[in-house]
């Protein structure tokens, strides 16, 4: 952060006072995360759009600049130019907030995400935790949404995400927590440090008997980001969009900004919990010549497609079954895994003081 | 200077939101202003520096609790102005059971001695919270000197939880329900049989 | 043993595995979409798109007011009528399709004794209003003389098989 404060010097001539500099210092900052996040939206909103048409043996948006690069800020135009429509009945208020907040919540997590060694807006002590409750806030966009629509299908996709969200929760929850066993701390500059060469060699948790932890982190990611096959909250052949049903233009954008926001978190979320963030996958000195930032996203364009991949895959869950395997599978795995993660820790005397 | 500011800022947004849950007319807005004071008493948190207790806030009191209430509340759809008709009937013993609860905090806040060096003791934290973090030193106390109530909770929670599904869960018969394991256990073999059948003559 | 099986398959979810295999062998195939507005796909010389009326090579159009398609025409989008020219032959005076009513069943054409009212290789005639799609004598023979070589084409690839 120092660095861009001497630019800033630099620029004006003179110093501002310490409290005008850090404010500056930390706008400045969000923009220098949140800019480069909101393009990588756009962007991965077409990588999405391509991964799926190239499973489906089609091409994908390929027209609008080179390869369809520029499909996404095609359409932002074309959404920003439509109607906004309210509904008669919607609580206007709210209805507006709704989608803000879901982007809102998708960019806050940002903060604590640490790009290289220090790299970080801000190196909270409870990073993980933060992270745990951003992403848990996530619904209130949509139950908000949902409410404020006054209709129905919208009234069930926030009824049916409100629920989804709170029981997968749970077992992100318990996945979290043997993570930080392992680690000893809730910074996650900390836990990535600490996969440091977990065995063999290979940086990272994925490589050791956190591995199912991993799967159950990824399924429950996709729940928590309403993706298919836990795409229940906007079901289009059952309940036409869901909580979107009611909702136009830029409105609209900024739901699917946050909730691609919100999928690039996750991805971020299980590069570094699981997959040693920024270090690079073996602990090969060669390795450390290019830049951690490079690692960090290259995992996190692979989580994004399997993302993508998972998608175009498996068919949606009833809802019957998807409370099910939340509350009757994942739950009961994981809460046997910490057991397992704390006994191992113990009696190996890992444990981190 | 600026930890004051932010502190009177969340303080006014606290007591604002919570004095609204208790007036707004409609109970999902008095939920989404009890989210708002959830979220401020966590910005509280975080300025005393008890960063932990504030994420904890959030996550179970924002991110589930108030998500079942909201749900909840939703769902109802109970009219509530139909239910507020009698405030003026029951206004006088409201106020004297406030007025009761009232004088009580003052008895105690008035009757309160504290034992010497409580003072100092209460100001440093034990341990010091320079050398460890507050989750660690939550975790510390909890899980040797507390262990015991600690455990006790999470019992009580236990059975209040068992014994609500014992309450509402009902067998009914004749209902069809779905064997994911079998299901997933089905193999082509076991389905399908393919039978040679010579012209002219049956199975 | 059987039982073991079976919980191994579940524990290391074979079934979805396989699906994610199969799905992404096909993200790795050829891909078969044609980039519409700049490649087209074949079409068959009976393809039946948009009418034309055809005309003679010197000139003179086919049509001889027979009235056989517009009796034949099942969602009767066809209208015509008919009146002795000065030179005394027989010639439509008014000839139109209703394009709106038309389902495309080729039975005009079929019914045509000279050739005259077909279905062209063209379906790239979208309109904007509604009127547009009110085709009379002009906008058909007009069509006629636009496709007039593909159209004699297609007649001639499909001779062998009527």
């Amino acid at each position: 952060m120092g660095k861009y404060l001497d630019i800033f010097v630099g620029w004006f001539g003179y110093r501002l006072d310490d409290w005008a500099l850090l404010t500056f210092g930390t706008i400045l900052n969000i923009l220098v995360v949140v800019l480069p996040v909101l393009l990588a939206v756009a962007m991965i909103v077409w990588v999405d759009r391509k991964v799926w048409a190239a499973i489906h043996l089609r091409k994908g948006p390929n027209i609008v600049g080179p390869f369809g690069l520029l499909q996404s800020f095609a359409d932002g135009l074309k959404v920003f130019l439509k109607e906004t429509i309210i509904p008669a009945g919607a609580n206007k208020f709210l209805f507006l907030l709704a989608p803000a907040l879901s982007l809102i919540f998708g960019l806050v997590g940002w903060a604590v995400i640490p790009f290289g060694e220090g790299v970080v807006i801000s190196d909270l002590n409870v990073g993980i935790l933060y992270l745990f409750a951003v992403s848990s806030l996530a619904v209130y966009g949509i139950i908000i949404a949902g409410w404020a629509s006054n209709s129905r299908y919208a009234f069930l996709g926030a009824m049916r995400s409100a629920a989804q969200m709170v029981s997968y929760e749970v077992s992100i929850g318990f996945v979290l927590v043997c993570v930080l066993m392992c680690v000893g701390s809730l910074n996650l500059t900390d836990v990535v440090l600490a996969q440091k060469n977990v065995l063999f060699g290979v940086n990272g948790y994925f490589f050791s008997g956190l591995f199912p932890m991993f799967i159950i982190f990824f399924i429950s990611a996709l729940a928590e980001t309403n993706r298919t096959p836990f795409d229940l909250p906007e079901a289009e052949e059952e309940i036409v969009a869901g909580f979107q049903i009611e909702y136009s233009s830029m409105s609209m954008a900024l739901f699917y900004l946050g909730e691609y926001a919100n999928i690039i978190l996750m991805c971020g979320m299980m590069s570094i919990l699981f997959f040693g963030g920024w270090l690079p996958p073996f602990d090969w000195e060669p390795l450390y010549a290019v830049p951690g930032v490079i690692w960090l996203f290259t995992k996190m364009f692979f989580f994004f497609f399997c993302f993508a991949w998972v998608k175009m895959t498996v068919p949606r869950y009833r809802y019957d079954q998807l409370m099910r395997l939340g509350w009757k599978v994942f739950l009961p795995i994981s809460l046997v895994w910490v057991v397992l993660t704390s006994g191992y820790l113990v009696f190996f005397g890992r444990l981190a003081s | 200077m600026v930890t004051a500011i932010t502190f009177y800022i969340f303080a006014t947004i606290l007591v604002g939101s919570a004095i609204m849950v208790v007036f707004s007319k409609n109970p999902v807005h008095s939920v989404l202003f009890l989210i708002l004071a959830f979220f401020n008493a966590a910005g509280l948190f975080v300025l005393l520096g008890a960063e932990f207790v504030a994420m904890i806030l959030v996550i179970v009191y924002v991110g589930a609790v108030a998500v079942m209430f909201l749900f909840v509340v939703m769902m109802l759809d109970i009219n509530f102005t139909e239910l507020r008709k009698g405030v003026q009937d029951y206004l006088p013993i409201g106020l004297l059971i406030g007025f009761i609860l009232l004088a009580e905090m003052v008895i105690i806040a008035g009757g309160w001695t504290m034992t010497d060096g409580i003072a100092t003791a209460m100001t440093t934290a034990t341990p010091p919270a320079s050398e460890v973090t507050n989750t660690d030193a939550i975790g510390r106390v909890l899980y040797t000197d507390y262990i015991f109530l600690f455990q006790l909770a999470g019992l009580i929670l236990l059975v209040a939880m068992i014994g609500a599904i014992v309450l509402t869960h009902r067998k009914r018969d004749g209902v069809k329900k779905q064997n994911i394991g079998d299901q997933v256990r089905r193999r082509r073999s076991d389905a399908y049989e393919a039978v040679d059948v010579k012209p002219g003559s049956g199975i | 043993m059987a039982v073991l099986d079976h919980a191994a398959r579940t524990i290391f979810l074979t079934e979805f595995v396989k699906g994610m295999a199969l799905t992404l062998k096909y993200f790795f195939k050829k891909k078969v979409t044609i980039n519409y507005p700049h490649e087209k796909g074949p079409l068959s010389p009976r393809f039946r798109g948009e009418h034309a009326l055809r005309r003679y090579e010197n000139g003179e159009e086919r049509c001889i007011a027979c009235k056989l398609c517009e009796a034949i025409c099942p969602a009767q989008a066809i209208t015509i009528e008919a009146d002795i020219k000065e030179d005394g032959s027989r010639r439509t005076t008014r000839y139109d399709i209703d394009m709106t009513k038309c389902i495309y069943c080729g039975f005009c054409q079929e019914a045509c004794p000279v050739e005259a009212i077909v279905e062209g290789p063209n379906f790239e005639y979208s309109t904007e209003t509604r009127e547009e799609l009110l085709y009379d004598k002009e906008k058909l023979l007009d069509n006629g003389d636009r496709w007039e070589s593909q159209l004699a084409l297609n007649i001639e690839l499909d001779a062998p098989y009527r």
